[in-house]
């Protein structure tokens, strides 16, 4: 797995959960307290290894903490905007999706992100399957459309289900109310640096 | 609508609507196509396109829309900002929006698409050059965008190995004694707190051995330093070979040296290891042209003696144990705790 998917997870472990637990958690693994470099790829058995540690460290299930860690990269600005790209309101974002790969391969080849697919989208009700060699992603996923919801200030029903033996995983988006809070500020470009 | 009606038309031949806005899609009301921009045209080429119902070629999103019938114009003007995709290469997706063509959309809409972040997919794919592109659309920026940041990003990565490549050998180096290529006490202590660590998990119990060499500075001061240094890289060869992989031989002074053996609990056992390597450092041997005997002294010590083990009492114990063995006589071994 790329070395900036292990590293946002050490980040949220780090931000959510203090030091000490990171500590204990890449001892586990074996791994040096500096952690992953963002910019280097590691084995896939050491990811599997680091979401396992935690996991058991936390005492949570699996696809609660990867929800959680989906949530966490919302709150990474560089991340959120890039994310708000998408579109003007959630609507628009949920219906943009489907370029979240391409996007994400534009910015760096090869980084594995999942294949979203929107299969319904009628009345504010979405279905959208996750394809991925990794099933985690459906948990990501769901994380990150919740705190997305939050941020474009929409009220929405995030479900999910599971990815089955040789199935997508598929999540599921109820847009209640698009304008229910104010969302959170986002301008198209940022200031210009003052040198 | 009403106020579109009230002002005047914009009238644009077909070749003057191709050029401005090469990718146009012009649909009757009823969803019937009517005309095709060249660049649209490139990804059905060889198939009939004017005169086809818009869902022969066309979907909504990914999923069939069958929604070639009154009031699609409508519909599709309706939706905003709008994905399609070619039902022939369903990975294909098209961006864009559609508007009404004359009041109320009499002659239809006219759609203008782009491809979207699927475009460099779409350029290799299709063939598109430049002519394919309006001169104010911004996809040559794009490709020049990708194309100039694949090249940093290359650079980048090749300088990311070679920076991994000099830390990890820095960091070897650094728990490397440079005569010997045995860890030093930098690698050893780390390795020691590990195995100590392992031990709370259910981890092996582990042992420890302190050696000293024996006669190694009368033959360092007659035969001189280069000779000393020849026979501490054959005793590395030796502790080496009388070792396992997973093991740590370290050289932590002038002519001593610890040693992290694992999964020995055994006082037997490490007696008999013990007495392997004093029998091989005393073999008599050449060290360039003149013969040369030594011989070590060892102190063990082994963690299951421990109800909780402590490197530094360890060390110590094992250190204590070095010195008996060297009172009684050097060229032996004793066990802290064993009397």
């Amino acid at each position: 797995m790329h070395g900036l998917i292990n590293r946002s997870v050490q980040n949220f472990l780090n931000e959510t959960y203090g030091k000490n637990l990171w500590r204990d958690v890449a001892g586990e693994i074996g791994l040096s307290p500096d952690g992953f470099e963002p910019m280097l790829q590691y084995p896939d058995d050491l990811t599997e290894a680091l979401l396992d540690a935690a996991a058991g460290r936390l005492g949570k299930p699996r696809f609660a903490l990867l929800e959680d860690l989906g949530a966490h990269l919302v709150s990474i600005e560089p991340l959120r905007r890039l994310l708000r790209f998408g579109g003007a309101d959630f609507a628009e974002f949920v219906l943009s999706l489907d370029e979240l790969e391409g996007r994400g391969l534009m910015a760096l080849p090869e980084l594995e992100m999942p294949s979203l697919v929107l299969c319904d989208a009628a009345g504010g009700r979405f279905r959208m399957q996750v394809h991925a060699r990794w099933e985690g992603w459906v948990a990501v996923v769901a994380g990150l459309l919740r705190a997305m919801a939050d941020d474009y200030g929409a009220l929405a029903l995030i479900e999910m289900e599971e990815a089955g033996y040789g199935a997508a995983g598929i999540v599921h988006v109820t847009l209640h109310d698009a304008r229910f809070a104010e969302g959170r500020r986002f301008d198209l470009t940022q200031p210009a640096a003052v040198h | 609508m009403g106020a579109a009606a009230a002002s005047p038309a914009v009238p644009l031949s077909p070749p003057a609507l191709a050029r401005l806005m090469p990718m146009f899609l012009w649909l009757s009301r009823e969803g019937g196509i009517l005309g095709v921009g060249p660049t649209p045209e490139k990804p059905l080429a060889g198939c009939r396109t004017v005169g086809q119902p818009f869902d022969r070629h066309f979907k909504i999103g990914r999923a069939p829309c069958g929604q070639a019938q009154r009031g699609f114009a409508e519909g599709l003007v309706r939706r905003g900002r709008l994905h399609l995709t070619l039902v022939a290469r369903p990975a294909t997706i098209l961006r864009g929006s559609a508007v009404d063509l004359g009041a109320a959309g009499r002659h239809g809409v006219l759609l203008n698409l782009s491809f979207g972040i699927g475009l460099f997919d779409a350029v290799r794919e299709f063939g598109l050059t430049e002519a394919d592109f309006a001169p104010s659309d911004l996809a040559m920026e794009l490709l020049y965008l990708q194309e100039a940041k694949e090249a940093v990003l290359t650079e980048l990565r090749a300088l990311n190995l070679r920076l991994e490549q000099a830390r990890l050998s820095a960091e070897a180096q650094a728990q490397t004694d440079p005569l010997t290529g045995l860890a030093n006490r930098r690698a050893l202590e780390p390795a020691i707190g590990d195995a100590v660590a392992a031990l709370d998990r259910g981890g092996l119990p582990f042992a420890l051995m302190h050696l000293d060499l024996d006669r190694f500075k009368a033959v360092n001061d007659s035969l001189g330093h280069a000779a000393g240094d020849r026979i501490l890289e054959r005793v590395a060869r030796i502790l080496r070979t009388e070792t396992r992989k997973g093991d740590v031989v370290a050289r932590v002074g002038g002519d001593e040296f610890v040693l992290l053996l694992h999964g020995v609990s055994d006082p037997c056992r490490l007696k008999e290891l013990a007495g392997r390597i004093i029998a091989r450092l005393e073999e008599p041997c050449l060290i360039e042209g003149a013969p040369c005997r030594i011989s070590g002294s060892i102190g063990g010590v082994i963690s299951s003696a421990y109800a909780r083990p402590d490197p530094d009492r360890m060390h110590a114990d094992a250190d204590a144990a070095l010195y008996a063995a060297k009172r009684a006589g050097r060229g032996r071994c004793t066990l802290a705790g064993a009397g």
